[in-house]
């Protein structure tokens, strides 16, 4: 499992974070918060996290429909398992070979810095939205937003991309 | 039958050579309900204010596996067929204080031929844009003496599905100026908006994209010409506003009420994007 340190030691968390679907996620102590992110030309230098991120983790995120679902407009050759491929967006076959690490950060954390209208949704983000819900559940947010993803999700996203070559 | 064999196997063949992912809709003009008895065709030249945006307005049957197209060709493996039925049945069920059915003022459901086609339209009086549900709401409340149903009851969608099927095959035709044009420009821009934290419009899905795959979800055009539709994946029929939520929803967005002003413009604008696509009504989706 790929859960976050913090909720991987209670498997009541995890199950409650399962029943709504990508649920506020607990943050690193010292991750960059999503207000607080730089883009540079659509690109993020700095990790979130402040360490690597873990590629395997980061393919079970990417292929998961609950937590990044990428597959769901991408198709990466590599995931010959991971059934019904999208096809909305770009194959991230050779992904790092047409982006550098700054930048496919930039593009999972919000690619709207690059393509300011592409369909893609901003993974790292928490502002700046129309009507908002809760999560998936149609209601008005009770409390802030939680990004999509957070930072070590964001992280171990990045990590996996760099093995595409 | 052979145009659809033959899109089949083309299907088939695009299939076999790449991802799982289903690329354009499939060829066929009509569809062919009850071994010819009907037949509706699946396409229709754009209308003006979709010139240069949409090539020409499509089916969302065209854009279904080819089980779910099956059904929606014969009445009898059409799911929604029996919702009609009781529709019908409560049509000539007498309700409320006044102790009328909706037969005793409008005898048989076939004098309702063509309301599908124009819904939305204004009100007699001119100052709202109303859905059927609003129609038969008026009708169960101010004449019948009847309680309101709720827009996504099964009473309610039983008796739009009973109505509906009265205009199968009768072209779109929604009235989008005059009083209406205010709704109509209101729908528009929120096809544009981008609701939600993931920031999606309708537009993003069915107009950018339709033809293309999120997961396993082939993007249609986002017709509502087969409204109510019997919907698998909810094993049951779903209005055009319950999939509007259900849309929505899926932006990680709060999400409108069925029946609100919001959808009821959204429900006119969507509407006129199919215009002179026949009625389906019931059809069968996934």
């Amino acid at each position: 499992m790929n859960w976050p340190t913090d909720l991987r030691e209670s498997a009541l968390a995890a199950t409650a974070a399962a029943l709504t679907l990508a649920a506020p996620q607990a943050q690193a102590a010292d991750a960059v918060a999503p207000g607080g992110v730089v883009y540079v030309d659509g690109g993020v230098a700095q990790s979130l996290t402040g360490a690597p991120g873990n590629p395997e983790a980061g393919k079970a995120i990417i292929s998961t429909a609950a937590l990044g679902n990428c597959v769901a407009c991408h198709q990466i050759s590599a995931l010959p398992e991971v059934d019904f491929q999208g096809n909305v967006g770009p194959s991230l076959d050779g992904v790092a070979d047409r982006y550098d690490e700054a930048h496919l950060r930039g593009l999972v954390a919000n690619a709207k810095q690059t393509f300011p209208d592409t369909v893609m949704p901003a993974f790292y983000k928490t502002e700046g939205f129309i009507r908002p819900g809760e999560g998936y559940t149609g209601k008005a947010p009770t409390g802030e937003l939680s990004p999509v993803l957070d930072a070590e999700q964001i992280e171990n996203v990045v990590a996996y991309l760099l093995t595409l070559r | 039958m052979t145009s659809t064999h033959l899109a089949a196997a083309m299907l088939a063949l695009t299939l076999a050579g790449t991802a799982p992912a289903q690329a354009d809709p499939i060829d066929a003009t009509e569809i062919v309900i009850n071994d010819g008895e009907i037949a509706l065709p699946t396409r229709a030249p754009a209308p003006a204010y979709l010139e240069g945006v949409l090539p020409e307005v499509r089916s969302g049957w065209l854009y279904r596996d080819e089980a779910t197209r099956a059904m929606q060709m014969d009445d009898f493996e059409n799911p929604g067929m029996v919702f009609a039925d009781l529709g019908l049945d409560s049509w000539e069920t007498p309700d409320g204080t006044q102790g009328k059915s909706c037969a005793d003022c409008h005898n048989g459901i076939d004098s309702m031929k063509g309301l599908r086609a124009a819904m939305p339209r204004m009100n007699a009086a001119g100052d709202n844009l109303w859905s059927m549900e609003n129609f038969i709401n008026d009708c169960r409340v101010n004449r019948m003496g009847a309680e309101e149903w709720g827009w996504n009851s099964a009473p309610m969608k039983n008796m739009t599905a009973a109505i509906s099927l009265q205009s199968r095959g009768m072209p779109v035709d929604v009235a989008i100026d005059g009083p209406a044009a205010a709704w109509w420009e209101r729908g528009r821009e929120m096809y544009y908006t981008r609701f939600g934290q993931l920031e999606l419009a309708c537009a993003n899905c069915h107009e950018e994209n339709s033809g293309k795959n999120i997961r396993a979800d082939h993007l249609s055009q986002g017709q509502i010409n087969g409204f109510p539709t019997y919907r698998l994946k909810d094993a049951g029929m779903v209005s055009s506003h319950q999939r509007f939520v259900g849309c929505v929803r899926d932006t990680r967005g709060e999400t409108f009420k069925a029946g609100s002003d919001e959808f009821r413009a959204l429900e006119l604008y969507v509407a006129s994007r199919g215009m002179g696509l026949p009625v389906e009504g019931v059809a069968v989706r996934h």
